[in-house]
C-alpha cells in the first residue's frame, strides 16, 4: 500500500504520459500544472466478452477543488476496435463497467490522497450502445469530501434491441458529469412555527371580531338547530316512553 | 376564519386516527405473558403453611414472586439491565427478602407479600463476595455482607449499619465465606491459594476481632463449593488431588490444625477428572448447621455423609443421582434426591437427613421433556402433613430455562418457559386448512383436473359436498350441545390437533426463537405454547435468522421453516429445518457449510415441491443453494444473471454488490466505500419481501398524480460518525440501490447521534435519532417520488430507471426516547399505514404515518387542504389513546413483529421483550368488518317488513284495480 503512495507530481506526469500516448485528448481546457487546487482522476472502463473486467483508460476527470466542487471530463473517441467490441458485448448482453480510484476531492487533502482501492459501477452494454453513448456519471462524496461511490446510467436506460447502424453514433461519449455531496437533512422547524403562532396571536389581538368564539359567531344558526333537535327529540322520547309503558303493561 | 377551518380539519383528522379499545374489548383480541428470565436464586416462602409464594431473582435483574399454585406472577420488580442492576445474592427470612444488587452497591429489603420495599441502603464500594443472615440467641437480626476488603453488619429491620470492619491483609488473602451459628461470633474465612486458610472471628456486638488464626493448607485452591461448615463449627474441605477430606474445628482453643481423612478410609473414590463438591445446609441462620452433608463424587454420584465426634460416616450412597437438595420444615430436615428412572423419566425421593432412610410414599415421577434441556437444579418445598409426615413439592430447573413445579405423586402443577423472556426473532405462519378444506383444495388442484374425466370430477364434487354437509351437521350438533351447558364449562382448548385456519386467517402460529436456543410454537389467539424444541448445542452468542421456505399454502406439502444459526466468533453456520406447525425437525439432507457464512437470502425461485430456495454465501463468495436439487440448479442457472446480492463490511465501510454466475460462483459488480475513519455503518435495511403497495401514486390537490418511487431493491444505510463530540457528531443516511450500487440519496443529519431506529417501507424511510444540540429525540421522514410522470409504469427495473427520484424530507420532535420501531402491514396495502413505536415505558404507540409526511405544509393552502394534509407542527404528539396495549405494558420491549391477516383492515402485532404481547390493530378502523353490536334483527325485520308491505300493497292495488274495472 505504501508503494502506491507516490508523490503527486510524478503520478500526474505518468497519467499525462498515458494520456498523450493512448488517447487523443480533445479538450484540455485547464492546464493541470501550476494550479494545485485542480487535479485529475483517471476514469477507466472495461467491456469484455468473457465478463472478466480488464480496465482500460477511458479519460480523466478534471476536479476543481475548493469550496464548490466542480468536475469536467476529458475523454477521447472510441477506437474502431473498441466500437466493434462494445457492439459485440452488447449483443450478448454483457456489461460495461467503469471505475475510479478512491480519492479525496478536497484540494488540501491531496497530499494525503491514497489510492487504496477503486469504486466501481456498471451499466448494461446494450443500453450504452442504444443510447448512442449518452451516459450520466455521478460521483458521490461524503462529508469529508472523499469519493464514496460512482454511478453510471444511460438515457434512455432500456435495451429494446434496436440495431445501431451508424458507426458515427458510437464515436464520442456524450457524458453528463456531476458530483453529489450529502445534503443536510432538515431539523424540526420550530422557529418558523413559533413565528406563525405569534403572528396568529397578534392578528387575533388586533381584531376583536376574530376573538369571538365559534358559538359567539354562529349562535343565530345553532340556537334554532338545537331547538329543533330538542323538539323532535322530545317527541321521540314521549313516543318511546309510551311504547315502553305498553311493553311493561304487557309483561305484567 | 381560515385558521379555524384548518383547526377543524385537523381535529377531524385526529378524530379519525384515534383508535382506542373499549373496556369490554380488553383481552378479547390481545393477550400478554410476563416472564422473569433464567432463575439465578429461588426460595420458597415457608414461614407459614398456607403460603404459596415462590421468590425468584433472575439473570435479567428481576426480583419476582410466583404463585406456586398457578405459576402466575404475584408481583415483579424490573431493575436496570447490565451490571448496575445485577442481583448478587438473595436471602429470605420470614416475610423479608434481602437482595444485594449491583456488585454490592445496594442492599435492599423487600416485603414479600405485596412486594413493597422495606428499606434500601447504599453500601461502600468494593467487589462483593458473599452475604449471610446472622442470628443471635435464636433470632435472626442482622445481615452480614462480605466484600473484598471489608465486612459490614446491617440490621435486618431497618438496614442501618451496625458496624463495618476492614479485613486484615485483604490484599493477599481472598475472603470468601461468612459463618455464624448464632452464638455471638461471626467467622470470616479467607485463603491464600496453595498456602493457608485465614479464620477471623468478629464479635457480633462491636465488630472487634476476637481471634485470628491462620492454618496451613498447601492443598487449598478455593473455598467455594469445595468447603462448607458442617455441624458445630467444623470446616470441611475436600481436596481432589489427594482425594481426601479435611476437617478443621473453627472455635478450637489453642493451635488449630486440619485433620486429614482419606476418602479411601471411607471406601469412597472420586471419579477421575471430577472436582468433588460439598453440599451442606444450615436450616436456621441462628443455629448450627446440620451434621449431615452431601459429597458429590461424580456427575451422577452423591453420598450422604455424617460428621459425628470428628469422625465421618457414610449414611447412604446415591448412584446414580442427578440432583440433590436439602429442605427443612419445622424441626425436620430431609434430603431430596432425584435419580434417573429410565430413559424418559426421573424420580424424586425424600430421605431422612439424619439417618439416610427413605421416607415412605414420597416418590414423585418427573417425565423428561424430549424437546427440553438437561436438568439443572432442584428446589424443594417441604411441609408437615396432618399426620406429621413430610410432604413436599419440587421445582425443577432445566438448561433451557424452564421451571417445572411438581406435586406428589408426579403431577406437573405448572411450567414456566423463561426462555421466552429473551426472544430474538420470530415469524408468523398461517395455520393449515382443516381436512375438509384441504379435500376441496385437492379437488380443484390443477393436476386432478387434467388427469380425471368429467364423470370422475362430478363424483368427486358430490363426495366433497357430502363431506362438507357432514361437517356442517357435526358443527351444528356441537353448537346445540354446547348451548345447553353453562357458559363457563365450554372451553375452547387449543391443541395441536384442533389447529385450523379460521375464516379470516386471524389465528396464526407464532414461531419464536429465543437466545437460549429454544424454539417455540405459540398459538397467536390464546398464547398457548403448542410445541417447543430445544437446540442442544447452540453457543450463547449465536445469531439467528428465521426464514419461511414453504408456507402452508402448498397442500399436501407440509410448511417448512429454516433457522440459520451462526456462531458470532467463528462465523460458521448451521441449519435447522423444521415444520412450523408441529415443531418437528425435518429429515431433509442439509448442505454442509464448512466456511463462515457471510450472507443468506431467500430467493423467490421455487423447487418442484414449492420450497423457496435459500442461498448462502460464504467468505470466499461461493454460493450454496438449499435445497439444491437438479430443478433448482437449472432455474438458478437460467436466472443467474438477474440474481444480485450485497455484502456489508462495517469495519471497512464497504458495501459491495455481487451477481450470481451460471456456475454458482459470483462476480463483483459494484463497490461503495464509506471511509470507516469518518463514519461507521451501523444499520442496513431493505424492504420487507411480503409488502404490497396498493397505490402507485398520490393524488394531489390540483388533481395531478405524484408517483411514488417504488424500488424494491432499495437499501437504507445509516452511518454514525466516529467523532462523538456533540457539535461535530452526525448521522449519515444513504439510499442505495442494491442491484446497481447507485446512491439514490445521501443526507447528513448534523449534531445527531444514535442509536438510530429505522423503518423502510413503500417509498418512505422513517428514522429516529438523538439531537445532541437540542438534547431531544427526533423523527425524520424521507419520501421518494418519481414525479408527475412515471418512467416505466409496467415494470420496475433497477437497471432501467435513469432519472433519480425527488426526495422530500421533514423532521419532527418526538417527546420520548424509543426502544423499537416497526410499521403495520396489511394483505393488500390499501389500509393506511401506522408506525408502531415501542417506548421504554412499555407502551406501544400506534402513530399514524399521516403525521410523518414530508409534504405537510407549513402554510396551509387550498390544495393542501384538498389533499387532507395536516399542517406542519414541529412536535409529534403522543396521545394515550394511541397506546394499543392500554395498561398491558411490555417491559423492555425489544422488537415488534407485524403480519398481515386475511382481513385487509387488520394487522397482527406481536411485541416482545421481557414480556410478550399480541394484539390486532386496525389502522383505518374496521372498514371491512361489521361491528359486534351490529343490529341484524333490525335490518332483517326492516327488510322483511318492506317485503310484506310490497306484497300487501300489491295485492291491495290489484283489488282496487279490479274494483275500479267493475265500476
Amino acid at each position: 500500500m505504501a508503494s502506491l503512495r507516490q508523490p503527486l507530481s510524478s503520478l500526474l506526469t505518468v497519467l499525462l504520459l498515458i494520456c498523450t500516448e493512448f488517447v487523443h485528448c480533445n479538450t484540455n481546457k485547464r492546464a493541470t500544472d501550476g494550479q494545485d487546487a485542480d487535479f485529475s482522476v483517471p476514469l477507466e472502463h472495461s467491456f469484455e466478452m468473457d465478463d472478466v473486467p480488464r480496465f482500460r483508460r477511458r479519460g480523466s476527470l478534471e476536479v476543481r477543488g475548493g469550496r464548490e466542487n466542480g468536475v469536467s471530463i476529458s475523454q477521447g473517441q472510441l477506437s474502431e476496435e473498441d466500437r466493434n467490441m462494445l457492439k459485440e458485448v452488447a449483443s450478448v448482453d454483457g456489461l460495461y463497467r467503469i471505475r475510479v480510484p478512491r480519492v479525496s476531492l478536497q484540494a488540501d487533502r491531496q497530499s494525503e490522497r491514497q489510492i487504496d482501492g477503486y469504486l466501481t459501477a456498471f451499466v448494461r452494454a446494450c443500453a450504452l450502445v442504444e443510447s448512442h453513448l449518452s451516459d450520466v456519471i455521478t460521483l458521490h462524496s461524503d462529508v469529508a469530501g472523499s469519493l464514496i461511490g460512482v454511478s453510471i446510467v444511460t438515457i434512455p436506460g432500456a435495451c429494446r434491441g434496436v440495431e445501431v447502424e451508424d458507426e458515427v453514433d458510437l464515436d464520442v461519449f456524450n457524458t453528463t458529469l456531476s458530483i453529489m455531496a450529502p445534503v443536510t437533512a432538515p431539523v424540526p422547524e420550530t422557529a418558523l412555527f413559533i413565528e406563525k403562532m405569534e403572528q396568529e396571536m397578534e392578528r387575533k389581538g388586533k381584531n376583536p371580531q376574530e376573538q369571538k368564539s365559534f358559538f359567539g359567531k354562529y349562535w343565530m344558526y345553532i340556537v334554532p338547530l338545537v331547538l329543533f333537535l330538542m323538539m323532535s327529540g322530545a317527541q321521540d322520547q314521549s313516543g318511546g316512553g309510551a311504547s315502553g309503558g305498553a311493553a311493561n303493561g304487557g309483561s305484567r | 376564519m381560515s385558521a379555524l377551518v384548518c383547526r377543524v380539519v385537523a381535529f377531524f383528522c385526529l378524530l379519525r386516527a384515534s383508535a382506542a379499545v373499549f373496556e369490554d374489548q380488553v383481552g378479547k383480541f390481545d393477550w400478554r405473558q410476563q416472564f422473569v428470565g433464567n432463575v439465578r436464586f429461588a426460595a420458597f416462602d415457608a414461614h407459614s403453611q398456607a403460603s404459596k409464594k415462590l421468590l425468584v431473582a433472575t439473570e435479567k435483574n428481576i426480583f419476582a414472586s410466583v404463585n406456586s399454585r398457578t405459576g402466575e406472577l404475584f408481583w415483579r420488580h424490573v431493575d436496570k439491565t447490565g451490571q448496575d442492576g445485577q442481583i448478587d445474592a438473595m436471602l429470605v427470612h420470614g416475610q423479608d427478602a434481602v437482595l444485594v444488587v449491583g456488585n454490592g452497591r445496594l442492599l435492599r429489603s423487600w416485603e414479600t407479600n405485596i412486594g413493597g420495599l422495606n428499606w434500601e441502603v447504599v453500601m461502600d464500594t468494593g467487589s462483593f463476595q458473599t452475604a449471610q443472615l446472622i442470628g443471635l440467641a435464636d433470632i435472626v437480626k442482622f445481615v452480614a455482607v462480605l466484600k473484598k476488603s471489608a465486612i459490614s453488619l446491617h440490621y435486618l429491620s431497618n438496614g442501618h449499619q451496625k458496624w463495618v470492619e476492614n479485613l486484615p491483609d485483604s490484599d493477599t488473602v481472598q475472603y470468601q465465606t461468612v459463618y455464624s451459628s448464632g452464638n455471638g461470633d461471626v467467622f470470616v474465612l479467607g485463603l491464600v491459594p496453595h498456602s493457608h486458610i485465614v479464620v477471623v472471628a468478629y464479635n457480633i456486638e462491636d465488630g472487634e476481632i476476637m481471634k485470628q488464626v491462620s492454618v496451613e493448607a498447601p492443598w487449598i485452591t478455593s473455598l467455594d463449593s469445595s468447603c462448607a461448615v458442617v455441624g458445630s463449627a467444623v470446616l470441611l474441605c475436600v481436596d481432589p488431588v489427594s482425594s481426601s477430606l479435611y476437617t478443621l474445628q473453627l472455635n478450637a482453643e489453642g493451635r488449630a490444625e486440619f485433620v486429614h481423612i482419606p476418602l479411601q478410609s471411607l471406601d469412597l473414590e472420586a471419579e477421575a477428572g471430577f472436582h468433588p463438591v460439598v453440599i451442606a445446609t444450615q436450616p436456621h441462620p441462628a443455629r448450627v448447621p446440620l451434621k449431615e452433608f452431601f459429597l458429590q463424587l461424580g456427575p451422577e454420584r452423591f453420598i450422604l455423609l455424617q460428621l459425628k465426634d470428628g469422625a465421618i460416616a457414610p449414611l447412604r450412597d446415591f448412584n446414580p443421582a442427578n440432583l440433590v437438595a436439602f429442605a427443612t420444615t419445622g424441626e425436620k430436615t430431609v434430603a431430596a434426591v432425584m435419580s434417573p428412572k429410565n430413559e424418559t423419566a426421573c424420580s424424586i425421593n425424600l430421605f431422612s437427613a439424619d439417618t439416610g432412610r427413605r421416607l415412605l410414599d414420597t416418590t414423585v415421577t418427573y417425565n423428561l421433556d424430549p424437546n427440553g434441556g438437561k436438568l439443572n437444579r432442584l428446589f424443594v418445598l417441604a411441609f408437615l402433613k396432618k399426620d406429621d409426615s413430610v410432604g413436599y413439592r419440587a421445582l425443577v430447573q432445566t438448561e433451557d430455562f424452564a421451571l417445572t413445579f411438581l406435586q406428589q405423586p408426579g403431577r406437573v402443577v405448572w411450567v414456566r418457559e423463561e426462555a421466552l423472556a429473551d426472544v430474538v426473532t420470530m415469524e408468523m405462519v398461517d395455520l393449515p386448512l382443516t381436512g375438509t378444506q384441504a379435500e376441496l383444495e385437492g379437488e380443484f388442484g390443477k393436476k386432478a383436473a387434467i388427469q380425471d374425466g368429467l364423470l370422475a370430477m362430478v363424483l368427486k364434487r358430490l363426495s366433497s359436498q357430502l363431506i362438507l354437509l357432514q361437517a356442517w351437521i357435526g358443527h351444528l350438533w356441537k353448537l346445540f350441545y354446547d348451548a345447553r351447558k353453562p357458559r363457563s364449562h365450554v372451553k375452547n382448548e387449543v391443541t395441536i390437533e384442533t389447529l385450523a385456519r379460521d375464516e379470516f386467517n386471524l389465528q396464526k402460529m407464532m414461531v419464536m426463537v429465543t437466545a437460549s436456543g429454544k424454539l417455540f410454537g405459540i398459538d397467536s389467539k390464546s398464547g398457548t405454547i403448542l410445541w417447543k424444541h430445544y437446540l442442544q448445542n447452540v453457543q450463547p452468542n449465536a445469531a439467528f435468522k428465521l426464514m419461511v421456505q414453504r408456507t402452508t399454502a402448498h397442500f399436501p406439502h407440509p410448511p417448512q421453516c429454516t433457522l440459520l444459526i451462526k456462531d458470532k466468533d467463528t462465523g460458521l453456520g448451521s441449519l435447522h429445518v423444521f415444520n412450523p406447525i408441529f415443531g418437528k425437525k425435518s429429515h431433509i439432507a442439509l448442505p454442509t457449510l464448512p466456511r463462515p457464512i457471510q450472507q443468506s437470502l431467500l430467493l423467490p425461485i421455487m423447487d418442484q415441491d414449492y420450497t423457496k430456495v435459500l442461498m448462502l454465501i460464504d467468505d470466499q463468495y461461493k454460493v450454496t443453494a438449499f435445497p439444491s436439487t437438479k430443478n433448482v440448479l437449472q432455474q438458478l442457472q437460467e436466472m443467474a444473471s438477474s440474481i444480485f446480492f450485497y455484502l456489508v463490511d462495517s469495519s471497512q465501510g464497504t458495501l459491495s454488490g455481487f451477481r450470481l454466475r451460471k456456475d454458482l460462483s459470483t462476480e463483483l459488480m459494484w463497490e461503495v466505500v464509506i471511509p470507516a475513519e469518518v463514519q461507521k455503518i451501523t444499520l442496513v435495511k431493505g424492504k420487507r419481501a411480503n409488502e404490497h403497495v396498493h397505490s402507485q401514486g398520490r393524488v394531489m390537490g390540483d388533481r395531478s398524480v405524484l408517483y411514488k418511487y417504488l424500488n424494491p431493491n432499495l437499501l437504507a444505510v445509516v452511518t454514525e460518525s466516529t467523532d462523538t463530540h456533540p457539535e461535530r457528531s452526525f448521522i449519515g443516511v444513504f439510499l442505495i440501490d442494491g442491484v446497481t450500487g447507485r446512491i439514490i440519496h445521501e443526507a447528513v443529519q448534523r449534531k445527531a447521534r444514535g442509536p438510530v431506529h429505522l423503518v423502510h417501507s413503500e417509498n418512505w424511510v422513517v428514522y429516529e435519532y438523538w439531537n445532541t444540540k437540542s438534547r431531544r429525540n427526533e423523527f425524520s421522514v424521507l419520501e421518494q417520488y418519481e414525479g408527475t410522470e412515471l418512467y416505466n409504469s409496467s415494470v420496475f427495473s433497477s437497471l432501467d430507471r435513469p432519472h433519480p427520484p425527488q426526495v422530500l424530507q421533514q423532521s419532527y420532535i418526538f417527546p420520548s426516547p424509543i426502544n423499537t420501531l416497526e410499521a403495520t402491514l396489511t394483505e393488500k396495502g390499501i389500509t393506511s399505514r401506522h408506525l408502531l413505536v415501542g417506548l421504554p415505558s412499555g407502551a406501544i404507540l400506534s402513530l399514524p404515518k399521516m403525521f410523518l409526511d414530508p409534504r405537510r405544509p407549513e402554510v396551509v393552502s387550498e390544495q393542501s387542504r384538498e389533499e387532507n394534509l395536516i399542517p406542519y407542527a414541529p412536535e409529534m404528539p403522543i396521545r394515550t389513546e394511541w397506546f394499543i396495549n392500554y395498561n398491558q405494558t411490555v417491559s423492555r420491549v425489544k422488537g415488534i413483529y407485524t403480519a398481515p391477516s386475511g382481513l385487509e383492515s387488520t394487522c397482527l402485532v406481536v411485541a416482545y421483550g421481557l414480556d410478550i404481547y399480541q394484539t390486532r390493530v386496525f389502522p383505518s378502523k374496521q372498514f371491512d368488518v361489521l361491528k359486534d353490536d351490529y343490529d341484524y334483527m333490525l335490518i332483517s325485520s326492516v327488510l322483511l317488513g318492506l317485503f310484506f308491505a310490497t306484497m300487501i300493497s300489491k295485492r291491495l292495488a290489484e283489488v282496487k284495480l279490479l274494483n275500479r274495472a267493475w265500476r
